[in-house]
């Protein structure tokens, strides 16, 4: 048996990590890994919360791609996305672009993109429900109608419902982007500049040769948390819908369909079907941004 | 050592043994857990009945154990199976079938829960609750639906305050002369408030269908059966109320209860359990009425949670489940449960004693119960999204109301089938 004396340094050090590793992996293991395990398992069962789980091999699988509102939800999810990330990562990037150039009041506005940020998200869509309504109360078509222009049922429409629900989620989100974008453009080096100024470059060549390139691990990081972020959104759609995902399941995301399918019908296996699908689109999402954004 | 020091100490034993076990007798508490889902009036109710329990029955403990209600049924799933959690449970009706299906509830002694007695004094739709002959469940309380009215917007429209309409026909009249408009025609107060996702989606179910002359599923609930004339004809006049008549709105306000609570809306239909809520709200003046009829025929909506032994409970906890099950629902219990949460008696004896029955507030949901029918859900939030759907298709989509309705049915009858194992 070897001793403990016997090992080397590098090994001695290994097992040291190791040792204080066990903690977290142990965990890892029990909350995490065990869990997502079981529901995988769970995915090819029958399993209605109060009985036992029965084997029920891919029929869950069968009866999802069958699922008309499986489909629905699935476009929804990636409208989500496809609305939600360019048009967030625009906002907060001329938001940010603005505030690093302004030094009386940075502090200030800074800190007022954080602050919804800061705020629940079933408060605020609350506010932005009551904003969406119909005049005289809606603040929206109050000043839609003042403009002279025709109001819009917003919540209340098959089209506009998602976009609706979608834009206090970016306007809350902003506030985070437009932080870690500041870090980005601070940690340019000045000198960048001056050579690119000394050449007689202009501002938009400025902007798009020296600024953007210069931002990509910024931009990998917020592509890759906010795709993440919209892929799994819930709160806004739950608390502006009531809880259903309508009207007629236009704004119905994937994350709420689990939710309905696991606590509002209790099939928790075919919830855990579905749970399955979300887990491989953000996996295979998050790999390709990744891949994509590390090649030069 | 001799015979006679043996025999000493075997008579100290004795002594010993039995003081020991006249001492366990002395100090032998049963203790059974009962648990609810978390609001605030039926835990302090619960509170009460089990503080007058224990007094009664000296020997018997009882836990009271709330849980959120969004946890309820994974907790107790989770709880009973491993031998922990309530020995005696309450559980919406609806649920029934899923619980007997996983083996959670043992039915009611016939000795201590008579059938007949049972059918005898209760409502005719506790019988839900018999499965096979047996009993698995009891309500302490019952809930029907009824219109609520806003005393103050009816003197504004120069209606009598105490003169709530009483057909659907006058229903529509009322509101029509109940709604205001802005002088850009922005709706700015409902005559009755349209919500789906409230109660109207049983109104529409289990009354509306039936006062158009038809029936809402077959006599076994395996069916859907609305798919009919009246079901076509019933679901019209709803949707009129939005696009022809235009007493309300979809959404108003965000639902019918922040509408009607307001004062933003004349009128509302709601069940008893928001009695307490809008007895809260300053400056509310409303009034209760029966349910408008139409050609004479008359429909409630009724619901109900029920209480449960589960089959955790064994032995002496048995007996101390079965005591605390009656005592829960004696009519005395009932009568407490009514005027601390707002539920109705289950016992008819209960509900209709004159005071009940004439009580300006509780009167008109028990007066309704008498021709009220609990629908046989067998997954109550996707049969309400059926309704929803429906109405929306029709209100959003322009689809005609004939198919919307066709449409509606086939899919609530693939969700009786999936349930029912077709």
């Amino acid at each position: 048996m070897t001793r403990l004396r016997d090992l080397t340094i590098g090994q001695k050090r290994a097992l040291w990590a190791w040792a204080f590793l066990a903690v977290p992996v142990a965990y890892f293991v029990a909350i995490r890994f065990y869990p997502a395990a079981e529901a995988f398992r769970a995915s090819f069962t029958n399993w209605n919360i109060v009985g036992k789980m029965e084997w029920i091999g891919v029929a869950n699988y069968t009866r999802l791609a069958g699922d008309a509102v499986f489909w629905k939800v699935i476009g929804n999810t990636f409208l989500y996305l496809a609305l939600g990330v360019p048009v967030s990562m625009l906002l907060s990037f001329v938001v940010a672009y603005g505030l690093d150039r302004v030094h009386f009041g940075h502090g200030l506005l800074r800190a007022l993109y954080f602050v919804p940020h800061l705020t629940t998200a079933v408060a605020m869509a609350w506010v932005w429900r009551w904003f969406y309504q119909a005049p005289p109360v809606g603040a929206f078509n109050v000043w839609l109608t003042s403009l002279g222009f025709a109001q819009m049922p917003f919540l209340r429409s098959t089209t506009q419902a998602l976009p609706a629900v979608l834009a206090p989620a970016i306007w809350a989100g902003i506030g985070f982007q437009v932080v870690i974008f500041l870090a980005g453009l601070k940690a340019i080096p000045r000198t960048y500049y001056e050579a690119a100024a000394i050449d007689g470059a202009g501002a938009w060549r400025v902007l798009f040769e020296v600024t953007v390139p210069s931002l990509k691990p910024t931009i990998v990081f917020l592509v890759v948390t906010s795709s993440i972020a919209y892929l799994r959104i819930f709160d806004y759609v739950y608390a502006m819908t009531n809880g259903q995902g309508g009207p007629l399941d236009s704004t119905k995301p994937l994350v709420l369909m689990i939710f309905e399918t696991a606590f509002k019908h209790f099939e928790m296996g075919y919830a855990a079907t579905q749970t399955v699908v979300l887990f491989v689109i953000l996996l295979v999402i998050s790999l390709l941004q990744l891949k994509a954004l590390r090649s030069r | 050592m001799t015979t006679k020091t043996v025999r000493s100490g075997l008579w100290l034993a004795a002594t010993f043994a039995a003081a020991l076990s006249w001492a366990g007798v002395a100090c032998a508490q049963v203790e059974i857990e009962y648990w609810q889902y978390t609001f605030a009036q039926r835990v302090q109710a619960i509170d009460t009945l089990i503080k007058q329990f224990e007094a009664a029955n000296p020997g018997i403990k009882v836990k009271h154990t709330h849980v959120p209600y969004d946890d309820f049924r994974v907790k107790i799933a989770a709880a009973i199976p491993a031998g922990q959690g309530p020995d005696v449970v309450q559980l919406f009706y609806g649920w029934l079938q899923d619980y007997l299906k996983a083996k959670l509830l043992q039915p009611l002694p016939a000795s201590d829960f008579s059938v007949v007695e049972i059918e005898r004094e209760y409502f005719p739709i506790v019988q839900q609750m018999k499965v096979d002959g047996k009993y698995y469940a009891l309500p302490t309380a019952v809930r029907s639906l009824a219109l609520f009215w806003n005393k103050t917007l009816f003197k504004e429209a120069g209606l009598d305050p105490n003169r709530p309409p009483a057909t659907l026909a006058e229903l529509v009249d009322y509101a029509k002369k109940l709604t205001k408009r802005s002088p850009n025609g922005d709706l700015i107060q409902e005559g009755l408030t349209i919500d789906m996702g409230g109660q109207d989606h049983h109104w529409l179910r289990e009354v509306l269908i039936r006062e158009f002359g038809g029936a809402p599923y077959s006599a076994n609930n395996r069916q859907v059966a609305y798919n009919s004339s009246a079901g076509v004809a019933a679901t019209q006049w709803y949707v009129d109320l939005i696009n022809k008549e235009k007493v309300g709105q979809i959404g108003f306000l965000t639902d019918g209860v922040t509408a009607f609570r307001s004062g933003k809306a004349a009128m509302t239909i709601d069940g008893s359990f928001r009695l307490g809520a809008l007895d809260g709200q300053k400056g509310l003046d409303y009034g209760v009425a029966e349910l408008p009829s139409n050609n004479g025929i008359k429909a409630n909506f009724a619901s109900y949670w029920v209480n449960g032994i589960t089959t955790k409970a064994t032995g002496p906890k048995l007996d101390a489940s079965v005591k605390f099950l009656k005592f829960i629902t004696t009519p005395e219990a009932m009568e407490l449960w009514m005027n601390t949460v707002g539920e109705l008696p289950a016992r008819k004896g209960v509900a209709e004693k004159d005071a009940n029955r004439n009580h300006a507030k509780y009167g008109p949901f028990i007066r309704g119960l008498s021709y009220s029918y609990a629908t046989d859900f067998v997954n109550e939030s996707a049969q309400r999204k059926v309704f929803i759907d429906m109405i929306d298709t029709i209100v959003l989509k322009n689809v005609p109301t004939k198919d919307a309705v066709a449409q509606a049915a086939a899919e609530e009858q693939k969700l009786l089938d999936a349930f029912y194992g077709k």
